[in-house]
């Protein structure tokens, strides 16, 4: 078996003009596939960041919202009725909307503010420099050390700015465990000072956070928030929302289809005309060994082998090549979204055995038929 | 009387169907025994190859038999017969058929690694076979490095190489000079010849006829003649 299998590597990989022809066809379709899945994966996670840095369990919002960019504010009165609920344990308003930060050095710069409930401080984030109490320190604010962060000119403890002309002063830098899609910086303040130093209209909060008594509380909640004219998302349902958005409604996710089947397909009929080519240039070879007393299970083998063979190194040089690309951009460009996950690596991988399997399923029927006798007749 | 390599009878085989039919061997009978060197002369398209093909296990006849050392060939399964060409039969190939990706050593052990002998246990053994064709220096080498001569030596090194009780060389000289065939066949004829051996050379090259201990003559797909060679051997 291990011998059979030797021999039909060398006759691979001794044809090295077919051989680089067949891991090019496999690496590039591999490299396509995970650019565009990586790109796809990347963009959605970042389109939830919010979602994912804040972290309540369940989002009251407008019905209308799609994205959490786009939040639709909420008169107050809607924060009492949820707290209401039965089997609603607390419910908090959350502020998040764009202001203008004027920086020291007279640039103006586009942020995003959260505003956090007083008392609760729900959704804080976690703090790598300050403390979190300062928060309620006079135009206090937290600055997000993320990807961004260089836009604010890199500040410090202390570092004062122009908000909205109003006065600010960072009191604590975090770290987040997503950055954001639309590549501005976001500053954490309380609540009220978010809502009086951003001009809003007379709703004001953009989302309400709501901790359930138990999970089994949840569909209750989601059913009286129904009645109130809202809608109740669990974490996991606001994160499909806005990726469904993206998938569906923005033509993203069908481009990405569409670009994911079609290196696919590229790359099989590229592997699989090379390997074509490569066993009828060898068929010759295989009806000398089946003369010679191969069993056709053994010729199996050897074909099998080989196109898994070609396709694991294409498949590795593929994902390799997409790796060291998406780290290059991410070191040269800081908002670079592209992330590969691991559904992508699983979804080439098993694209690439598709490849390999039809590829040696060509070949073997025609490796099986051949009559020894046909080819050395002379 | 030596005892009975191969026994073919009445042995047929057609090509094509119709209007496109013709007889490529027709009801050819013989017999060939261990300790000989038996030849098969006859213009080209007299069935030669054919008939070779039937009694190695290579190509399935449309009617006769085909025993081997008392076996009926083609009654065993698809296996069976590949097994019986791997261990019984050993073919040298009109063209070689040798590997231009692999090393000669390793087209000698291929036989061998088919029978699952460890790799470096088959090339100890086709290394073996190399140096009995005069070709050891040349194991590290790819076949197209080698003259015409030396192929169809690397040839008969891997028909060798399972030790097979038969030995059937098509048309070996064909693509050699005089001296080179020559020389191949009286190599064949003091090393590889043993009683318990059958070798069956088809030829036109009567200038190798002297090594013959007969000579079967095959025209039109029929067996026309069988002559006992006369030198004594
Ligand atoms: N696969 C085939 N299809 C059709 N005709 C064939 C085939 N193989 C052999 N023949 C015919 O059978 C005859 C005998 O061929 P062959 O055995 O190769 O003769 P030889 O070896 O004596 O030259 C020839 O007429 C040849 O054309
Ligand atoms: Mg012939």
């Amino acid at each position: 078996m291990y011998g059979i299998l030797k021999i039909a590597y060398k006759l691979l990989v001794n044809d090295k003009g077919k051989f680089v022809a067949l891991l090019v066809g496999i690496t590039f379709a591999v490299f396509l596939m995970v650019m565009m899945t990586s790109m796809f994966a990347g963009i959605l996670t970042r389109s939830s960041s919010t979602i994912l840095n804040v972290g309540a369990k369940v989002w009251v919002m407008d019905p209308a919202v799609t994205t959490p960019a786009s939040s639709i504010p909420m008169p107050d009165y809607v924060v009492d009725a949820v707290r209401s609920i039965k089997g609603v344990k607390y419910a908090v308003p959350l502020y998040s909307g764009g202001a203008l930060v004027k920086l020291r050095s007279g640039a103006y710069q586009a942020v995003t503010v959260i505003g956090l409930d007083d008392p609760s401080l729900f959704g804080r984030p976690e703090l790598v420099a300050g403390q979190i109490k300062d928060i309620y320190a006079e135009n206090a604010f937290i600055v997000v050390e993320d990807a961004e962060f260089q836009k604010l000119e890199n500040p410090k403890l202390g570092t004062t700015f122009e908000i909205n002309d109003h006065q600010g002063v960072v009191v604590g830098l975090a770290k987040v465990v997503s950055a954001g899609l639309f590549g501005i910086p976001t500053l954490y303040t309380t609540y009220n000072r978010a809502i009086t130093y951003i001009p809003s209209t007379r709703f004001t909060a953009s989302y309400i956070l709501v901790e359930p008594k138990s999970q089994q509380d949840i569909p209750y909640i989601q059913r009286q928030v129904q009645v109130l004219g809202y809608e109740a998302l669990t974490k996991d349902e606001f994160i499909q929302k806005i990726s469904d958005f993206y998938k569906y409604k923005t033509g993203l996710g069908i481009n990405v289809l569409v670009m994911t089947v079609i290196s696919f397909i590229v790359g099989l009929s590229i592997s699989g005309q090379t390997f074509y080519t490569f066993i009828l240039e060898n068929l010759e070879k295989f009806g000398a060994i089946k003369a010679i007393g191969a069993k056709g299970r053994q010729l199996v083998y050897m074909i099998l082998f080989q196109a898994l063979f070609t396709a694991l190194i294409g498949y590795g040089l593929g994902i390799g090549l997409a790796a060291l690309l998406i780290t290059i951009a991410r070191s040269r460009m800081p908002d670079y979204a592209a992330m590969i996950t691991f559904s992508n690596i699983w979804l080439a991988f098993i694209m690439v055995l598709v490849i390999a399997g039809i590829s040696s399923y060509i070949g073997i029927r025609k490796v099986i038929r051949i009559e020894p006798f046909d080819i050395f007749r002379g | 009387m030596a005892n009975l390599a191969i026994k073919a009878n009445a042995l047929v085989k057609w090509f094509g169907e119709g209007e496109a039919k013709t007889y490529a061997v027709r009801e050819a009978s013989f017999e060939a025994f261990f300790g000989e060197i038996l030849y098969i002369v006859g213009p080209s398209g007299s069935g030669k190859t054919t008939l070779l093909s039937m009694i190695s296990g290579i190509l399935r006849p449309n009617a006769g038999t085909v025993e081997v050392e008392g076996r009926d060939i083609w009654r065993l399964s698809d296996n069976e017969i590949a097994d019986f060409r791997l261990n019984k039969i050993g073919f040298v190939f009109q063209d070689y058929h040798l590997f231009p990706r692999l090393t000669t050593v390793e087209n000698v052990a291929i036989p061998l690694i088919l029978k699952r002998m460890d790799w470096n246990k088959a090339l100890d053994v086709a290394m073996h076979f190399l140096d009995i064709v005069g070709l050891k220096e040349r194991a590290q080498l790819p076949p197209v490095k080698l003259s015409g001569g030396e192929q169809q030596r690397v040839a008969i090194a891997r028909a060798m190489a399972s030790n097979p009780d038969i030995l059937i060389f098509d048309e070996p000289t064909a693509s050699l000079d005089g001296d080179t065939g020559k020389r191949i066949v009286d190599f064949v004829k003091k090393n590889i010849l043993n009683e318990k051996r059958c070798i069956v050379i088809v030829t036109h090259d009567n200038r190798i006829f002297e090594y013959a201990d007969r000579i079967m003559n095959m025209e039109d797909g029929k067996i026309t003649a069988v002559v006992t060679a006369n030198d004594g051997s």
